[in-house]
């Protein structure tokens, strides 16, 4: 059986159109060996989680700049649950003062990304935390 | 979940099942569940989508989707992108053309890499195609990853292959002919409402007109001028691949696609078996490494290195077969 490929679906919630961030942080998980599945700006959250559905990913990493987090990641965090993904690892990159990136880490997401955080570091994250599983 | 119980869950439409039965089948292509599948499929009419980068591919089967949704059809997509032949990684972009369907369970749309694999995207892509064609997907849609002229394999997995183009590359269509005008049902040029549309229609039909290969006695492939953005063209496209439908199922047409397909199929999965040991044995970091240093050095030629990995083959099979 072939070698197991990490899958991560890559999505920007909310009406935030800056989407470098998450391009940058596409590309570097591809050149970590990751297959990204990447959905483009203005996803509802029933969208992000119809997508990890169909894409069977491993992980779901959300974009956010907007300022919006705190209304939008608990609204993916409740249609990924519903989808029966609640095992799925989140991690949420953007602007997040430190106080709402505890606040999200009790919410259920498993990693916080701020600015100048290392894409590096993102992707050793991943591998790490992953969850494992038969396919 | 067991091979059984997935199948048995796919047939009954359980999208999650779907999901990690395409899972399965890419990790492991032509493996025990794709086997257990095969029986359950043939149902669907498959259409491969091909063409070059950035000919608006995926735009064209969110476009066509649509028009299949509200003619009552369930719309399965398999969407290819290519694998970084140095990281093994990718991005998947095609979703992000194809927003429009989310909240719909009868459209399930599903990315894929090339991973690189020696035949091993063929398989997992035809896997994927069967996946979608068992849970009840009457128009399975395969996107194939920017194609070339030699990308022809997309025609065996199909029923029906539609091949895009972009106006402005007079040029590359000329360099299209050889391969691709002869795999074509049906011929698009893609974002019409650009100039250099007409120019590429009339490039096409003129060579066309020179006598395209038979693929298909009776049947001659039309050229479809289609804007997307501009909504033009979309329902007669899905219309003259419904109609390539029909006619595939008049005749006999259908059952010698089928015969191709199934045929493809046998040819892939004898070759993998057969192949897969000596690629093993051919890995540059392993036994094959010093072959490969003796053909730089010009101390062997690449036919002698083979019969070498071959006679080694055969040494360890005898030394297998007299333990």
């Amino acid at each position: 059986m072939a070698e197991r490929k990490i899958r991560v679906l890559l999505a920007k919630p909310g009406l935030d159109g800056h989407d470098r961030g998450a391009k940058v942080v596409a590309r570097a998980l591809r050149d970590a060996g990751m297959e990204v599945v990447y959905t483009g700006i203005r996803q509802t959250p029933e969208m992000i989680a119809e997508a990890a559905l169909q894409e069977d990913v491993d992980v779901v990493g959300l974009s956010i700049l907007s300022g919006a987090h705190m209304a939008l990641v608990p609204k993916v965090i409740e249609r990924l649950t519903a989808e029966g993904l609640g095992e799925v690892l989140l991690v949420v990159g953007g602007i997040i003062p430190e106080d709402d990136a505890a606040s999200l880490r009790d919410l259920g997401v498993d990693g916080v990304f701020g600015p100048g955080t290392r894409t590096g570091d993102i992707a050793a994250f991943i591998r790490a935390h992953v969850p494992a599983r038969n396919p | 979940m067991t091979d059984t119980d997935l199948v048995r869950a796919i047939q009954h439409g359980d999208r999650r099942a779907v999901a990690r039965a395409l899972t399965r089948v890419e990790a492991d292509p032509g493996g025990p569940l794709a086997a257990a599948l095969y029986r359950h499929t043939g149902q669907a009419h498959v259409v491969g989508i091909t063409g070059s980068p950035g000919a608006g591919k995926s735009t064209l089967v969110a476009a066509l989707t649509v028009v299949w949704r509200a003619a009552g059809r369930r719309v399965g997509v398999v969407a290819v992108d290519p694998s970084s032949p140095y990281s093994g990684g990718a991005v998947l972009g095609d979703r992000v053309r194809m927003g429009r369907h989310h909240g719909d369970v009868g459209v399930f749309i599903r990315s894929m890499a090339t991973r690189g694999q020696v035949g091993g995207l063929a398989q997992a892509a035809a896997d994927a195609v069967r996946v979608l064609d068992a849970a009840g997907f009457d128009r399975v849609v395969l996107e194939t990853a920017g194609a070339g002229q030699a990308e022809v394999a997309v025609a065996d997995e199909c029923h029906t292959t539609v091949v895009v183009v972009a106006p402005g590359g007079g040029d590359d269509i000329q360099a299209l002919k050889a391969g691709i005008l002869e795999i074509a049902d049906l011929f698009v040029v893609h974002k019409a409402d650009l100039p250099g549309a007409d120019a590429a229609v009339a490039h096409l039909r003129s060579a066309l007109d020179l006598g395209a290969p038979a693929r298909e006695p009776g049947w001659e492939p039309p050229v479809l001028r289609v804007s997307a953005v501009a909504d033009t063209g979309v329902a007669e496209l899905a219309a003259a691949i419904d109609a390539h439908g029909d006619f595939l199922g008049r005749g006999e047409a259908w059952v010698r696609r089928e015969r191709r397909r199934a045929e493809a199929e046998l040819r892939r999965q004898l070759f993998a078996r057969l192949v897969a040991p000596l690629l093993a044995r051919a890995d540059l970091d392993g036994p094959a490494g010093p072959v490969v240093e003796r053909l730089v050095a010009r101390q062997l030629d690449p036919r002698a290195a083979v019969d070498q990995l071959l006679a080694a083959r055969a040494g360890a099979a005898g030394a297998a077969a007299a333990a």
